[in-house]
């Protein structure tokens, strides 16, 4: 690119820490002394691999409160939401698998292909706000689900989910809990005991760790069919070579995320209210205001003015944002977090997400407004004209 | 300058090519954009070189890009393959055919197949290591739906009639995997001449990173998958999650360099390969594992008689190989693909699996051939049963006492 544009979209993935970097290099021959090894093999080779794999996986197991044991590597956050949702299932008589209305795509529909297996489907509705409704949470545990899914945190609206409450009560009625922390971790607080949950799922690219990485961290009590066989790898778990170079730099982001964290929340907060002052004065809609958010996200949308049209501006004028998730903006469909939250969708239309991230200054946050207001005038002035 | 120990191990893995790590990194670095991202820059430009990674991948096997599919290794392709075409096509039937030296990610999933009430006829084959057509024409039943044999087999490195098996499996309308992962950039291999209708690959098996691999599938005639990985829908619904860049571009960069240098880099590890394989047959009681003239020059599988294997192991730390042994949590068991060919026990366990490639020296193949007949000298001198095949006895009508 011969002019980079602000980076306002953290949450489709964020940009490699240097620590990071320093340690994957040697693993990807970019710095010596090169490793290479498959760490599946007896020589000297074999065992520096193997040996880095226990480190990075320690790493993250104390990064989120887990025994190292819990910690299933997978080659990302999608493959993990995969392989707790079918490997649980394969392991249990068909019952209810339940999950928010506003999870991720690769919590749905991993869900929804259970059904071919004779399992029911339901879908837990959140409130306005997008937060779980107490009333329908109550409706899906009378049902006694075998598996529960809800997000910690949106990756859209940055809505976070009271997910040990949740957790406390579908497995005290005998269910599997399962959470995807993938958008949680390095935000706020992601520790396994605490949240209680039997299962979650992380991701390396969300914290500053590369493409490539994830896991699953669960329990030993969840007895998991895996979904990749073969060699044996991660006890069976997960066969196929290890990405060594990519777990190095997952142990290492997990560290650096978490260390950050209590600083990064403030610091962004603090940027994020700027964004939503300049917003408020422009008129905005800003979705889940009322609502506990990731210190990071905001999601808001104009009257009148299309997301991608106001994001292809923004863009234009240097700033990468995103109108909704980058998983699904292929299709031109609104937001289906915001239509499981009620907003109509001539308004989710006009959704458009900013996302901060460990690299965003003040200054370019003061730019964003300021660009923001020019461009919204702008397009307000067509849509008037227009009409 | 020789560093130990030298690496002899290719087969296992390679090192990241250091044009590769060039191409790799500014992606994971400056580039980092999520290639799914459709409203700037950053995604945009890792989409397009995803594409062109894509178009690397599918020049090397004469293949249309739009028939690659990317995975995270060549593991996760053949899950993806067997499982994701038995499914699709089982309401035609549910009998799949493989062979006994697959790899354990064919042969795994294969008995995953069977928990789930297929069927499935695991082929012999000869004391070559190459299958019988015969045989497998015998094995094929009207309910077969699936066939899978690897192209280049890891641990003895001898080449299936692929081809031969295509015609047959088209023939029949049988849906044809072939595993490549061990295959590419040391056998040609041209898609549109080989009737095969899904081929997994390997990125690190080829200079290319960890992590990173694809599946061929084909478009004329339609082959058809069941997904395996549900999510956003990438990869045109069959596979989804997000496509780290760095990696795919390695994978296309290392496939490019395969299809530039192959012809030159095959003769040139020819050569070493026969130096290091006259070198070592030159010590007595030596046997070739796999056939010699069907076979890639990069994999050399040689077993010593009258050798304990782990001994045989520790006495040559000094270079990097594979052993004729497998680690399983409890024990050391003999190599199954050394059993399918005939091997008992003991010669399957004093066997070392040589695999060189891209950075392999003469002086260490020098070295390699001077280590061997040492150290295979001084552990036969330690050896009883040396000395009784010394003497003419035959082992096998030997009655050893129980102890």
């Amino acid at each position: 690119m011969s002019f980079a544009p602000v980076y306002l979209d953290w949450n489709a993935t964020t940009p490699l820490d240097l620590n990071v970097r320093e340690a994957m290099l040697p693993w990807l021959a970019a710095a010596e002394p090169a490793r290479f090894g498959n760490a599946s093999s007896r020589h000297e080779y074999g065992r520096q691999a193997r040996a880095a794999i226990d480190e990075a996986r320690a790493r993250v197991a104390a990064a989120v409160g887990a025994h190292a044991t819990e910690v299933i590597f997978t080659s990302g956050g999608s493959e993990a939401n995969n392989l707790f949702l079918k490997g649980a299932a394969g392991c249990l008589k068909p019952g209810m698998v339940a999950v928010s209305a506003i999870e991720h795509p690769c919590v749905r529909e991993p869900a929804k292909q259970l059904r071919r297996s004779a399992w029911l489907l339901e879908e837990i509705a959140v409130d306005a706000q997008g937060v779980v409704d107490a009333q329908d949470w109550r409706r899906v545990l009378n049902a006694r689900p075998k598996l529960v899914s809800v997000m910690l945190a949106n990756n859209e609206t940055g809505v976070l989910q009271n997910v040990p409450a949740l957790a406390a009560e579908a497995r005290a009625l005998g269910a599997w809990f399962h959470t995807d922390a993938v958008q949680a971790l390095g935000k706020v607080e992601v520790d396994f005991r605490a949240l209680g949950v039997n299962a979650m799922t992380l991701s390396a690219h969300k914290i500053g760790g590369p493409l490539g990485a994830g896991a699953l961290v669960v329990d030993k009590r969840v007895e998991l069919m895996p979904l990749i066989a073969g060699g044996g790898q991660e006890r069976g778990l997960r066969s196929g070579t290890e990405n060594v170079a990519a777990i190095v730099g997952f142990g290492v982001a997990c560290e650096r995320a978490v260390t950050r964290r209590t600083f990064e929340a403030a610091r962004l907060t603090q940027l994020r209210g700027q964004i939503e002052s300049g917003l408020a004065l422009l008129g905005a809609t800003v979705f889940s205001r009322a609502a506990q958010r990731l210190p990071n996200t905001v999601f808001f949308a104009f009257d009148n003015i299309d997301g991608e049209t106001l994001v292809g501006k923004l863009d234009r004028a240097g700033f990468a944002c995103a109108s909704g998730s980058a998983c699904s903006s292929a299709q031109p469909e609104p937001s289906h977090a915001l239509l499981a939250m009620g907003v109509d969708p001539v308004v989710a239309r006009g959704a458009v997400r900013v996302s901060l991230g460990r690299d965003t200054t003040a200054d370019e946050v003061e730019r964003f407004v300021a660009t923001l207001s020019r461009v919204v005038e702008d397009l307000k002035k067509l849509a008037s004209v227009a009409h | 300058m020789l560093k130990f120990p030298i690496y002899l191990d290719y087969s296992a893995t390679t090192p990241v090519d250091p044009r590769v790590a060039a191409k790799m990194i500014p992606w994971l670095t400056e580039h980092f954009g999520n290639p799914a991202s459709r409203s700037h820059a950053y995604g945009w430009e890792a989409e397009q070189a995803v594409e062109e990674a894509r178009e690397q991948v599918a020049a090397l096997v004469n293949a249309d890009a739009k028939e690659i599919i990317w995975t995270s290794g060549a593991t996760e392709s053949n899950n993806l393959a067997i499982k994701g075409a038995a499914h699709f096509y089982q309401g035609k039937g549910k009998h799949v055919i493989t062979v006994k030296t697959e790899h354990k990610a064919v042969l795994d999933t294969v008995r995953e197949l069977e928990r789930e009430g297929f069927e499935a006829t695991y082929l012999d084959v000869q004391e070559n290591g190459l299958i019988d057509l015969e045989v497998l024409k015998a094995a094929i039943r009207p309910d077969t739906i699936l066939i899978s044999v690897m192209f280049v087999n890891n641990e003895v490195g001898v080449v299936q009639p692929i081809a031969e098996i295509g015609e047959l499996c088209r023939e029949k309308g049988i849906i044809f995997h072939v595993d490549a992962a061990q295959a590419t950039g040391k056998v040609d291999i041209d898609l549109e001449k080989l009737k095969v209708d899904l081929m997994s690959f390997s990125a690190h098996k080829t200079y290319g990173p960890k992590g990173v691999g694809a599946l061929y599938v084909r478009r004329k005639p339609r082959v058809r998958l069941e997904a395996q990985m549900h999510g956003g829908g990438h990869e045109r619904g069959l596979r989804s999650g997000t496509l780290a860049t760095h990696q795919i571009v390695g994978m296309g960069e290392a496939f490019r360099l395969a299809r530039e240098e192959m012809t030159e880099e095959n003769a040139r590890i020819r050569k070493l390969r026969d130096k290091l394989l006259n070198g070592l047959t030159d010590i007595e009681a030596t046997f070739v594992n796999g056939d010699v003239e069907q076979r890639v020059p990069h994999n050399l599988n040689i077993s010593f008689a009258y050798v304990e294997g782990e001994s045989l192991i520790m006495a040559i730390k000094d270079i990097a190989v594979s052993s004729g042994s497998a680690c399983t949590s409890a024990s050391l068991e003999p190599s199954y693909v050394l059993r399918a060919l005939g091997r008992n026990d003991e010669l399957a366990h004093s066997s070392i699996r040589f695999s060189i490639g891209r950075f392999t020296t003469e002086e260490e193949v020098d070295f390699t051939i001077d280590l061997l007949h040492k150290k295979i000298g001084k552990l036969r001198e330690l050896s009883p049963l040396w000395d009784m095949y010394k003497e003419g006895i035959d082992l096998d009508t030997v009655q050893w006492a129980a102890h």
